[in-house]
């Protein structure tokens, strides 16, 4: 897996389908952990407090989830300057998917500029060069960044 | 007994343990009885205190981890217990401080007066759980769970009320980087 090989070594979140393939190894794979987070402000919290402990985080979340990392994002990730990982599915992508998803599909990514998180929407094509550019980011700015992953970009 | 009090008594006991303060007086408290390098105070973010605990103590199984919590940290945060309770890490200590109200904002009540934080954390796995509403009783059991193989759990009721403590004065970047050099070192 690629985010192994850019010496990321922590995950947490909380499942989407889109994800589901990836947590599922991550689960199963005893080189790295994952923690199994209630919500996902909570996984932001574990990823910072891993963080702070030398680990390289990554969380995986359903975008509706975003909604609840809000002020964790805000008053935490960004104000402390935790450059924390995030991979976002995008539930209600081009308005095609049930209801529940539509309106945060539509909005996810006005959501994220407005809060000023680096934002990569992933191509397969171009997958390799997004993630070693999200590394330098999270690097140099010390901010989160966020992957965005359609389904069937990554299996 | 007043949380100052217990914030005091706690940090006696401590020695090169690394704390997590919840926001709100509990961290500004803190700040005031003695501000330590290994203190993170979590300035806003409210619920997370746990989380950033129990991400630490899973990073670095060698350290320490005690987090100062307040009821209403904790009951916007049960979903951590359960959390702990999957990995159980024996450097971990949570520590609620309970005055069945939200002091920081002027005192409302909280859901706490029936909750028995302690219990929940029982269910959950932790490995030592205890309620304690004296100073005498706390030292007592924070001394015994420091020393036994976590992760701890202890329920403190305090009073209502506040001293007059000022604001934490370092600044987030600055309270993130001197906690990660404690942590790295």
């Amino acid at each position: 897996m690629l985010l192994n090989e850019c010496g990321f070594d922590f995950y947490t979140g909380v499942p989407c389908s889109v994800l589901g393939n990836i947590i599922n190894y991550l689960s199963e794979s005893d080189r790295f952990m994952y923690v199994p987070a209630t919500r996902e402000s909570e996984a932001l919290g574990i990823a910072v407090g891993a963080y702070m402990g030398g680990k390289k985080p990554v969380v995986l979340m359903q975008n509706s989830g975003l909604g609840n990392s809000l002020a964790a994002l805000t008053s935490l990730v960004l104000l402390y300057r935790f450059p924390i990982l995030l991979v976002v599915s995008w539930r209600g992508y081009l308005g095609k998917d049930a209801p529940e998803h539509l309106l945060m599909g539509k909005y996810m990514l006005d959501f994220l500029k407005v809060m000023n998180v680096p934002t990569r929407v992933l191509s397969a094509d171009v997958l390799e060069e997004q993630i070693v550019d999200s590394v330098r980011v999270l690097a140099e700015e010390k901010v989160p960044v966020a992957l965005i992953l359609r389904r069937g970009v990554v299996e | 007994m007043r949380r100052y009090d217990a914030v005091k008594a706690i940090v006696d006991c401590l020695d090169d343990e690394f704390i997590v303060a919840c926001n709100g007086l509990i961290s500004r408290e803190l700040f005031s009885v003695k501000d330590r390098t290994r203190n993170f105070y979590m300035l806003g973010s409210m619920g997370l205190s746990s989380a950033i605990g129990l991400g630490a103590a899973l990073a670095r199984p060698d350290k320490k981890i005690v987090v100062l919590d307040g009821d209403g940290n904790m009951l916007m945060a049960l979903g951590i217990l359960a959390t702990v309770g999957v990995f159980l890490p024996k450097n971990f200590v949570e520590i609620v401080l309970d005055n069945e109200c939200y002091e920081s904002t002027g005192g409302q009540d909280s859901a706490s007066p029936v909750t028995k934080f302690d219990a929940i954390s029982s269910s959950c796995g932790f490995r030592n759980s205890g309620f304690v509403d004296s100073l005498d009783d706390l030292k007592k059991m924070l001394t015994v769970f420091l020393n036994s193989d976590g992760p701890s759990f202890i329920h403190v009721k305090v009073d209502r009320g506040r001293v007059s403590v000022p604001r934490v004065s370092i600044s987030p970047v600055e309270i993130k980087n001197r906690f990660m050099r404690e942590l790295e070192s």
